[in-house]
């Protein structure tokens, strides 16, 4: 066994003993509590509650059709919540602040006839600069990203990866203290996948709060600190990734030259044996009194490993498995 | 950026910033476009097509319809009739009809002019029959009724019982008397009203498709986003305004070319002198500055009306669907002013006055022809409010109705997984614990 996962399960240990967060301090970009959003009579979303600290990395996680769109349309105050209040940086008229906010919504768009880089000054026009200032910093982020060739192109030239590049770089040309993407990554080859989660992990480095939302799990495990698991309208748990996958005990995996003995007394009850191995939930106490009654029994420890669960287990447990398999539908077919 | 330094900076557009962002786009965009030069052209072309055709209209009515009398008479009174009907015309003009001798009648003493008209044989109006002292007319009883006198002065004059020669009258022209005047008025109101219908109309069609544009190139959420939506309707609304004028200017620039050049033909071919159009009662330039305000406000209430409706479609034929009920409702007004003209003050005619559609047409006709100008201020400000009201409540709907594509959108096709996930529901409210 890795002296890492041993270390892990002994401060899963700690963890469950303890409060469940630590208190964060920082202040919030955005708070939401109860929204409820109805559409001809069907609640879209029903009772959301979302903190996200200031600079951080966060994910609305969930299947098509659970409310992301509507849950971030919300918060942006595209449109209002039936119940519920939101805050953007304390405020709770999000239009208020549009110059610290940039928003790429899911269904990308853009004038075909604009020039790639009016496209982006047209965009920061929209959050308050000039059209002057939009077009340098438009260039600069063209050029920044390989695309300064494509300035002077229009839209319909290009693309569609560029477009959305073109898009993205519009979002952030008046340089947002919270961006907001819906489904950023869907589109996307994995090349340009890569370079978008170098971009929001700069802007975080940057201070900038991001919020997205995705039907890919592993975006949101490697990208975010933070996410809200939505399914079905509701948000049945938003908090950090760490603290999701901590909610499902790590899988141990044991194998013995002892086949019997006093020893198996000490297995959890769900202990599943395959013939010299042993499949269990790591046991709520830790791992350490487990070796310890292990050794004493001589079971003859051949190899012992610990795996965390990853926060596809935790959606599952969370979500259930209806909505994790339409998960991984919508990834595929995205 | 923390919340009190983001109190501390001006976070957003004022509502005019924000308009003038959409309208500076939509203007430039809309105005440098082919579809728009197109668009220019098109409404030349009837005109033109128009022009031709009542050109070749008015040459086949005349031929097709005779003002020609034939004269049934002996030879001797037919030489006589036409003799002083060639006397007369110059005196009367139109007046005066175009006699022919009828072959069939000549030498003949049997001739039956009834008979003859009623086998419809020739083409006369009427014809005469008769002698000088008691010439008969047969035809028709309209022309009979509309030819009576003027075959009794010219058999008169055939006969000698008028004068031979007719003394000069002096003669001392006014403008117009009271009743001329009113009843001119009323034409100018109508021409005043028909254009600004036919021009609100013409160019209100821009706006339609214009947010369903915006939804087909899926730009309107990020607008949605950043901008409160009633500064983007009014935004959109003036840039076509602004485009509107364009056009009126180009087609007026046009419309004064084709005048100095043929003012003649124009005058022939529409049988009406323009410059004879009489003035209005508040005169050429405020009555000119007027109609500019009501045409503007006649085409920001439309636009505010067909700006929902592409707002509410979701393609630009969706929207012609749409749109059909507004133009009937926008025609009915029109008539509903039209046909008020010069009632002031009637149950009707101020209904068209105070109903914001029709208010701007209404009042056009008014400007014609009444002095008063207060009311004038007070129709304009309503009209203002109306526009107001009608781009909030637009937005507002459009903000209810329209983006609501997330969950609700799908809802339909993900019935099952819904379901699914409401039975999950509770066994994940058993795992999760409340969000934090």
């Amino acid at each position: 066994m890795a002296v890492g996962d041993l270390e892990h399960a002994s401060k899963r240990a700690e963890t469950l003993a303890r409060p469940e967060t630590e208190p964060d301090n920082r202040p919030l970009a955005i708070e939401a509590r109860g929204l409820v959003k109805s559409f001809d009579g069907t609640r879209a979303v029903d009772g959301v509650d979302l903190n996200v600290p200031e600079g951080a990395i966060y994910g609305v996680l969930g299947p098509n059709g659970a409310g992301k769109t509507t849950t971030l349309r919300m918060l942006l105050g595209i449109i209002d919540p039936d119940e519920g209040v939101r805050r953007v940086f304390g405020n709770d008229r999000p239009h208020d602040l549009s110059r610290l906010i940039g928003y790429l919504p899911e269904e990308r768009g853009l004038y075909p006839a604009m020039k790639a880089v009016e496209a982006i000054a047209f965009m920061g026009a929209l959050r308050g600069l000039t059209l002057a200032e939009g077009r340098k910093r438009g260039l600069e982020l063209l050029e920044r990203h390989d695309l300064g060739y494509a300035a002077d192109r229009q839209i319909r030239q290009l693309s569609k990866g560029m477009a959305q590049t073109v898009q993205l770089l519009g979002t952030l040309v008046h340089q947002p203290r919270l961006v907001v993407l819906d489904e950023p990554f869907s589109g996307l080859d994995a090349i340009n996948q890569g370079k978008l989660e170098r971009m929001i992990r700069a802007l975080s480095e940057e201070g900038v709060t991001v919020i997205f939302s995705t039907h890919v799990i592993h975006h949101a495990e490697r990208l975010c600190e933070g996410v809200a698991i939505i399914a079905g309208g509701r948000v049945p748990y938003a908090g950090s990734v760490e603290t999701a996958r901590d909610r499902i005990p790590a899988q141990v995996r044991l194998e013995t030259s002892a086949r019997d003995g006093g020893w198996t007394a000490a297995l959890p009850q769900d202990a599943r044996r395959e013939g010299n191995f042993f499949y269990f939930s790591l046991p709520e106490t830790g791992v350490e009194p487990l070796l310890k009654s292990l050794i004493e029994g001589e079971a003859g420890i051949l190899s012992l490993s610990i795996e965390r669960a990853g926060l596809h287990d935790a959606f599952v447990a969370i979500a259930g498995e209806a909505a994790a398999r339409q998960l991984e539908a919508d990834a595929q077919s995205s | 950026m923390t919340n009190q330094a983001s109190a501390d900076v001006k976070a957003r557009l004022s509502f005019l910033e924000a308009a003038w962002v959409i309208a500076r786009r939509d203007f430039v965009a809309v105005l440098f476009s082919r579809a728009f030069l197109f668009f220019l052209v098109g409404p030349l072309f009837p005109v033109l097509v128009g022009g031709l055709a009542g050109a070749i209209g008015k040459t086949n009515s005349q031929q097709a319809v005779s003002v020609e009398i034939g004269i049934a008479m002996t030879a001797q009174d037919n030489a006589a009739m036409i003799a002083a009907a060639t006397t007369l015309r110059p005196k009367l003009r139109g007046a005066t009809p175009m006699l022919t001798e009828i072959d069939e009648a000549r030498g003949n003493p049997d001739f039956d002019a009834r008979a003859f008209m009623d086998a419809r044989r020739g083409n006369y109006a009427a014809i005469v029959t008769g002698n000088l002292d008691a010439p008969k007319l047969v035809g028709t009883q309209r022309q009979v009724d509309r030819w009576s006198g003027p075959i009794e002065l010219v058999a008169a004059t055939a006969a000698g019982a008028s004068p031979s020669r007719f003394p000069e009258a002096q003669s001392e022209v006014v403008t117009a008397n009271a009743a001329s005047e009113r009843y001119s008025r009323v034409r100018t109101a109508q021409a005043a009203q028909m254009v600004l219908f036919l021009l609100t109309i013409l160019l209100g069609g821009m706006v339609l498709s214009n947010l369903a544009e915006e939804k087909g190139n899926k730009i309107i959420e990020i607008l949605a986003a950043a901008l409160p939506m009633d500064a983007v309707f009014m935004g959109k609304l003036f840039a076509m305004l602004g485009v509107s004028f364009v056009g009126i200017t180009v087609w007026g620039s046009l419309g004064w070319g084709f005048w100095a050049i043929a003012e003649d033909a124009i005058v022939t071919v529409t049988q009406t002198n323009y410059r004879d159009l009489p003035g209005p009662a508040v005169g050429w330039p405020l009555f000119v500055a007027l109609g500019i305000t009501y045409f503007s406000m006649a085409y920001l209430l439309l636009g505010s009306l067909f700006l929902t409706i592409g707002a509410m479609a979701s393609s630009v034929r969706e929207v012609q669907t749409m749109s059909m009920p507004v133009t009937m409702l926008q025609i009915m007004v029109f008539f509903l002013s039209a046909a008020n003209i010069g009632a002031t003050g009637t149950p009707l005619e101020l209904t068209s006055v105070v109903f914001p559609l029709s208010s701007p047409f209404a009042m056009m006709a008014r400007a014609a022809l009444e002095e008063t100008l207060w009311t004038h201020a007070v129709a304009i400000a309503w009209q203002g409010v109306a526009v107001i009201a009608l781009v909030k409540g637009g937005s507002m709907l459009f903000r209810k109705r329209v983006m609501k594509s997330g969950g609700a959108g799908r809802e339909k096709k993900s019935l099952f997984s819904r379901r699914a996930a409401r039975v999950d529901r509770s066994a994940a409210e058993a795992v999760a614990e409340p969000a934090e």
